[in-house]
């Protein structure tokens, strides 16, 4: 019973949902309505679940003094010190409100830390184009030449590059056309390929031959 | 010969140094560029300039920090338009960050002369509904009915005792939705469900990662889409307000430039040594 | 040069993270390790005030108001303690002994997700798209717009031809594929170029902020 019920629980709700989309009255409107609600919480709490094992890891790596646990530690102390303030020091619901403390910390703290782990990324991307992206055969040089049309093209740069050429093959307008055209062609084709593929998944996890989400014994 | 070997064996560091420099330093010029406004975002522009004074606009803030260099310029010039045309702004978010954001460029925008002289009234000219999980689920639910949706505003407030919320019960009361997104939930979902399910008109400022995939929504699903900091900077244009992407966009040229500069002598180098490797 | 506590804290945390570009180092680990605390709590702190107080709490307060005050059971505001007690069910997985009651709530969520998922990425991923490829292919007096009509439909056509794996890629239909994957090169290469687009932005901010906001360098 403990794999089959969660799977019934799936299939009824899945079902009831496809339903809804097509007798959007009573009683179906009501159960989409409820099971909708239902999954915003639990989604909730799903990302408290995640945020609970990280400090028991966390706190396990301290307790037993394991490689890096110094870490682990400033990762604990980092938690409390938002959410201390955010729950006790910052008005209670309004505690995203700007001039509380737990606004200073997000503005302060979260928000350069954040942003400087995703700029990082600008210098790999560069790194790993010098180092890996080659011209080896036509495909490729496809590639690299839409990229090149699309990295002036978007950019006043390229404006400036070829101002001189007639407005239908100057860099903008090159770029444009590949957008709208053949870009749009292969993005509706790999678009409409996924969307198929998520049809049968999901297909397969109402019915309950998909059952690996529901994990061991 | 070894010049090329050495070229492709270089310490990445180096690379890093390059792109800093070429990042930063046309930060300092105070160069004014010409940027052509694209149809995209015209469409969108005009798709708002066209509601009349007191129609209803959905904002959606589905983005965090990491996307706001972005996306930030774009909700603030969104912003300006909306309050400088007497739009009601109803703000909500599938991220948790998006109302914080959306805050911050609030507070940036009444800032503005013209803004803070209509004397903008929280509850009755905008208001800030925060964040609700369940991604996409949301979108679904906001279809039926807002108000159980978002059963309060971001303060606590219940959303049905805010003067601008009574007249909003779903997508129907809404005249306009716009979405800012940097990924999942985000512009995808507000199409499969706000515009497809529920008939609502979107338009979209997405993150340069994400705005090629929105183009086959385009026109049909999607009025249009603002495509990274240029996007933003083509906005500020058109809304003449050149602001902070206008300013980027001679580093954002000059890096791009740079790149294109590495992939070409990366690919020298390598057809050259490659050559060498095939005579001896 | 800012003189706000705040700029400088964000600066240092802004140095410390960059020091990685260098190598990997304790100032690094130190930044990161307060990243993800930080993060952590932020979603913790956000998810109890603007999900559970509004939706759980203030919702079962109103079913208990009722029933106290009228003396009648309100079935729709009671509905969200059953939701309450689904998410509690679901942290118990991190008990090992009763993890297992964590997939009734799993199996609600991934129900939604199927059900929701197959009738809307159908509609507007599939039926919608192909809707739109449905053009005409000849527009009169327009050049420029025939040839776009002709390349859209070419182009998604022969693309999906490459995706279909259970049949032989040869003959006529292995030359669609090539064309296909043409189309797909293009789309890749359009989209890389997008990403530095993207990437370098993010930079762009972060070199604003340090040589602008914290320097004072530009005005």
């Amino acid at each position: 019973m403990r794999r089959e019920v969660p799977l019934i629980i799936t299939g009824i709700v899945g079902i009831t949902l496809i339903i809804s989309y097509f007798i959007p009255h009573t009683p179906f409107n009501l159960l989409q309505d409820l099971f909708t609600d239902w999954y915003q919480i639990v989604a909730a709490f799903a990302i408290i679940l995640g945020i609970l094992n990280l400090l028991r890891i966390s706190l396990d790596k301290v307790y037993k003094k394991k490689k890096g646990w110094f870490f682990g530690l400033v990762v604990v102390l980092s938690f409390f010190f938002i959410v201390i303030p955010g729950f006790f020091f910052s008005g209670g619901r309004g505690f995203q409100n700007p001039g509380t403390p737990f606004f200073w910390i997000y503005f302060y703290i979260y928000i350069p830390l954040m942003s400087t782990m995703f700029a990082l990324l600008a210098f790999f991307v560069a790194s790993a184009s010098y180092r890996a992206f080659r011209a080896r055969n036509k495909e490729a040089t496809m590639l690299l030449l839409a990229a090149f049309f699309v990295m002036l093209g978007r950019v006043p740069i390229g404006y400036y590059l070829s101002s001189w050429l007639p407005e239908s093959y100057q860099l903008a307008t090159v770029a444009d056309w590949i957008m709208n055209f053949p870009q749009t062609a292969g993005q509706r084709a790999i678009m409409i390929g996924i969307a198929l593929g998520i049809v049968s998944s999901s297909l397969r996890v109402i019915l309950g031959l998909e059952r690996a989400y529901i994990g061991g014994e | 010969m070894k010049f090329f070997d050495r070229l492709l064996a270089i310490d990445r560091r180096i690379i890093f140094l390059f792109v800093i420099i070429a990042v930063t330093l046309p930060l300092f010029s105070k160069a004014t560029l010409h940027i052509e406004v694209s149809p995209m975002v015209k469409a969108v522009y005009d798709a708002v300039d066209n509601l009349p004074p007191g129609s209803k606009v959905l904002v959606s803030f589905d983005y965090d920090p990491a996307s706001a260099p972005e996306l930030q310029p774009m909700a603030l010039s969104f912003f300006r338009h909306c309050f400088s045309k007497d739009l009601k702004v109803v703000i909500i978010g599938l991220w948790p960050q998006g109302p914080v954001q959306a805050n911050i460029a609030l507070e940036d925008v009444f800032r503005d002369p013209e803004i803070k002289a209509k004397n903008l009234k929280y509850g009755v000219d905008y208001v800030n509904l925060g964040y609700m999980a369940g991604n996409e689920v949301v979108i679904q639910s906001m279809g039926s009915n807002i108000h159980t949706t978002f059963p309060a505003d971001y303060t606590g407030n219940r959303t049905s005792e805010l003067p601008l919320m009574k007249g909003i019960k779903n997508f129907d009361n809404i005249d306009f939705i716009y979405n800012l997104s940097a990924g999942y939930p985000g512009t995808m979902e507000w199409v499969q469900f706000a515009v497809d399910r529920f008939q609502a008109k979107l338009g979209a400022g997405n993150t340069a990662v994400q705005a090629p995939g929105m183009y086959p929504y385009i026109p049909e699903q999607l009025v249009g889409v603002l495509g990274g900091m240029k996007g933003g900077a083509e906005y500020e244009i058109i809304a003449k307000r050149p602001a902070r992407a206008v300013s980027y966009m001679l580093s954002q040229g000059v890096s791009h430039a740079v790149i294109i500069f590495f992939i070409i002598i990366g690919n020298l180098a390598f057809f050259v040594t490659r050559g060498k490797k095939k005579t001896s | 040069m800012s003189t706000s506590i705040g700029v400088w804290i964000a600066a240092f945390l802004t140095l410390g993270i960059m020091s990685f570009l260098y190598k990997d180092n304790p100032i690094y680990k130190f930044c990161e390790a307060v990243f993800v605390g930080v993060s952590a709590g932020y979603w913790f702190v956000v998810e109890f005030f603007n999900v559970f107080l509004p939706k759980v709490y203030d919702n079962v307060g109103i079913a208990v108001n009722v029933l106290l005050v009228q003396g009648r059971v309100d079935w729709f505001h009671w509905s969200y303690l059953l939701g309450g007690i689904l998410g509690v069910l679901m942290l118990l997985r991190l008990v090992p002994k009763i993890g297992w009651i964590s997939r009734w709530p799993l199996a609600v969520v991934v129900g939604t997700t199927a059900g929701l998922w197959l009738i809307n990425y159908l509609v507007s991923n599939a039926m919608r798209q192909i809707q739109s490829t449905i053009i005409p292919l000849y527009v009169a007096g327009d050049l420029n717009a025939t040839i776009g009509s002709i390349i859209l439909v070419v182009g998604t056509f022969c693309g999906l031809i490459y995706f279909f794996f259970s049949k032989e890629h040869k003959g006529a239909f292995g030359g669609a594929a090539k064309i296909g994957i043409w189309f797909i090169m293009i789309t890749f290469g359009a989209s890389f170029g997008y990403t530095v687009m993207s990437r370098m932005s993010l930079l762009i901010a972060r070199m604003d902020f340090l040589v602008g906001t914290w320097l004072g360098l530009i005005r």
